[in-house]
């Protein structure tokens, strides 16, 4: 007999309130709800339900609630409830624990600890009402491009023609109407209208949208302009339109929810027109090893680099993701002499369509401490404007975002606050593939749930009101231009924060002066 | 047939010449290490003399095809997507790559990861033929295609591939002509004596590798082929548990 675990939420059904349309029972794709003839109630099988509020939501009469479980173990400071249930279910399986969307363990935030300036008497602010608030940015190479022909990655380029007119040409740049872009989420571990709905917005914001590794579906080419295609372990959907589709390319060398291992999209959702995008057989798991197979070092991860500036006609600037890792500055260092033009940072709580618990949970540091370091260290190195740096895992708000900026990042990346705009209520379940919000499933009747036009709206209106407190912070900060924002370290102060912790984000105490 | 002499030529500039030559007849002579030559490029007839260096034709299209007289060296066929590739001497590791459709036929030996993440979808179906020996890990987490390995100069008793031979697996074929079971075969792989029926796959293959390098192409098609497949499409589902 296998171990029980409880249920951990209870649907609360107010009996009063329920006419019995069963329009739950027709919403719940994890078949939670069900109507009893013999008694006309409507009954409900907690043990199937993940919480995503779909039922609640749609409930006519409003009669539903999710509530958690009040259902205890004799309580225990070090033998939590969850550890227990995981415990059992290990028991009774022998399986790794898999689970979805971001880290969402207690640990401590550094944004929360950041806190913003802004100018009073002496410095005046400035309305972004009234006044121009410059938030376009373009990311990659600043510098010139070291001579080729030396191969040598730390020769100084000389800046001038042989005639003595000074060299104008720059390397390939993303051109951003602000520094914010949606990370990467493939088509197969979202749904065709979620890609539809992120690529409009894309378009209309004048951002980017990124494809993750599951190719780009023909209907998107439209938005290539706005468009970053990845090429990630498993090389799904690369061809040479696809590449030459995007406004980048984007390798994937790492994700902040499983830093070091790789992906496997499940058969049940490389179905249709995913396994066509991705070009692997229908039914078979798609499988993104843990490494790139011909990348050992950073000379292997230059060829890879090198191949995509060569197969785009140099026009692109091309990214590389790695997950926010113990070295990552020195890796971030080797990335920027591979020919990288960006790099992109994602922190340990960035989302996932499915990892490992316990990699989810514990392995990576927090973006904060990455961004700080990396930024810093790049300085040092004197080759931050060789590339820029995008982060993101997780951005949650403006708030995050402003942050980041001032500690060093040229743009920021959001997906699971993308998602939520779109629906997604944080229920954790993408793996199942059987997402009631027509986000995270390749189910026709479940993705058509998602209209793409209201999709649209709801990104564009979220991007467009953090771009309005981004220029409201600026403006109070008496800046009118993101890129002095950016590494402005000073317009940071730390409350309840070690000296160790401010020394490592490169912030000062609060109420310390500059 | 336009002609570019390699000699001392960086590969940004040999690359550059040759996207602007796309459509055409090319011969390239004094190669020596140039790296990428044709990445990307759609339709290019390439003859090589010399050595190219790594990711010769990565993400090749369709109506690309090149010839290399020599060998070639790591990551033959990067993603490629079409078309032809070749080599008149031996490959290094990773020849086929990802790759998505197209030819490789390699005359004599490759090294480790031959044909790693090969994929196919429908009638777009990649295959790799090498006629001499392969290394380790050859057809790694592949998932389509066809990978064959001739060991022409193999004996009897020995494989002509190396150990873990379709390591991760989860689609696609791979034969090799031998009777013998290739070392330390990992447990997602099953194998079998090709069949009749799963020769019609190999037999245009092996008759393009006969009429590029000369091989006779009735006896190749008479021997015995040992063929793996994997035994799950889904190798990894049950190692999960979902809460």
């Amino acid at each position: 007999m296998d171990l029980y675990v409880y249920p951990e939420f209870e649907v609360v059904r107010n009996e009063k309130k329920c006419i019995c349309c069963q329009a739950c029972s027709r919403q719940c794709a994890n078949l939670v709800h069900s109507y009893d003839e013999a008694t006309d109630c409507m009954e409900a099988d907690d043990s199937k339900c993940v919480n995503c509020h779909r039922c609640v939501t749609l409930c006519p009469t409003k009669a539903l609630k999710i509530v958690k479980s009040d259902h205890t173990f004799r309580p225990n400071a070090n033998w939590s409830q969850a550890t227990i249930n995981e415990l059992y279910l290990q028991a009774n399986s022998g399986g790794v624990l898999l689970s979805s969307m971001g880290n969402p363990q207690p640990h401590p935030s550094y944004f929360d600890r950041l806190l913003l300036n802004a100018s009073q008497v002496t410095n005046p602010s400035i309305d972004p009402l009234r006044e121009p608030m410059e938030t376009k940015v373009f990311l990659g190479r600043k510098t010139p491009v070291p001579p080729l022909e030396a191969n040598n990655t730390t020769a100084v380029p000389e800046p001038y023609n042989p005639d003595g007119t000074l060299k104008t040409e720059m390397s390939p740049q993303i051109e951003l109407s602000m520094p914010l872009m949606f990370s990467a989420m493939s088509y197969g571990s979202i749904s065709y209208n979620a890609h539809a709905s992120l690529a409009r917005a894309a378009t209309q914001l004048g951002i980017c949208y990124n494809t993750g590794e599951g190719g780009l579906h023909k209907d998107f080419y439209q938005y290539g302009p706005n468009t970053i295609v990845q090429v990630a372990s498993g090389r799904f959907g690369i061809h040479a339109d696809y590449l030459d589709a995007g406004a980048a390319v984007e390798i994937k060398m790492g994700q902040g929810a499983k830093p070091g291992i790789g992906g496997h999209l499940p058969g049940k959702k490389n179905v249709g027109q995913v396994a066509q995008t991705r070009m692997t057989p229908e039914g078979s798991d798609a499988i993104s090893p843990a490494p790139h197979h011909d990348i050992y070092s950073i000379e292997d991860l230059r060829q890879l680099v090198y191949s995509l500036k060569e197969a785009t006609g140099n026009r692109k600037p091309i990214i590389v993701k790695i997950a926010a890792v113990h070295n990552v500055a020195a890796i971030a260092s080797g990335i920027a002499r591979s020919g990288a033009d960006i790099i992109a940072i994602d922190g340990f709580r960035g989302g996932t369509g499915a990892a490992p618990t316990r990699i989810r949970d514990n392995v990576g540091i927090p973006i904060e401490l990455a961004l700080a370091c990396v930024d810093a260290r790049l300085r040092d190195e004197g080759i931050r404007d060789d590339v820029s740096l995008v982060v993101g895992g997780s951005i949650r708000s403006s708030a995050d975002w402003i942050k980041a900026i001032a500690l060093g990042a040229d743009a920021c990346y959001i997906a699971t606050g993308a998602l939520m705009a779109l629906g997604c209520h944080l229920c954790r379940s993408c793996h199942t593939a059987l997402c009631n919000w027509g986000i995270a499933t390749q189910r026709p009747d479940l993705v058509k749930r998602l209209n793409p036009e209201i999709g649209t709206q709801h990104l564009v209106n979220l991007v467009h009101a953090w771009q309005h407190e981004l220029k409201e912070v600026m403006g109070g900060m008496g800046i009118n231009s993101v890129e002095a924002l950016r590494g402005n370290r000073l317009m940071l102060r730390a409350v309840g924060m070690t000296k160790e912790e401010m020394n490592m984000l490169g912030v000062k105490m609060a109420g310390e002066s500059a | 047939m336009a002609t570019i002499d390699a000699k001392g030529l960086h590969f940004s500039a040999l690359g550059e010449q040759l996207r602007d030559l796309a459509g055409h007849k090319v011969r390239i002579y004094n190669c020596l290490g140039q790296r990428y030559i044709a990445a990307g490029i759609k339709d290019i007839t390439l003859d090589i003399d010399g050595i190219p260096g790594n990711a010769l034709g990565a993400y090749l299209g369709e109506g690309s095809s090149i010839t290399v007289r020599g060998n070639a060296q790591d990551a033959t066929g990067d993603t490629m997507n079409g078309g032809s590739i070749i080599i008149h001497g031996s490959a290094g590791d990773a020849a086929g790559y990802a790759m998505r459709g197209g030819t490789i036929l390699i005359r004599d030996d490759v090294g480790y990861r031959c044909g790693i993440h090969m994929k196919e979808f429908g009638d777009k179906i990649p295959k790799l033929c090498v006629g001499g020996r392969a290394g380790d890990f050859l057809g790694e987490y592949q998932a389509g295609g066809v990978i064959c390995v001739l060991g022409l100069d193999c004996g009897e008793n020995e494989s002509p591939v190396g150990r873990f031979a379709g390591t991760g697996q989860h689609g696609g074929r791979i034969f090799i002509r031998t009777k013998l079971l290739p070392a330390e075969l990992p447990p997602q792989v099953s194998y079998r004596t090709a069949t009749a029926e799963d020769k019609a796959i190999l037999c245009p293959l092996l008759k393009a590798y006969a009429d590029a390098f000369g091989a006779n192409y009735e006896t190749l098609v008479q021997d015995t082929y040992l063929l793996l497949t994997p035994n799950s499409a889904n190798p990894y589902e049950s190692m999960y548990v979902q809460y």
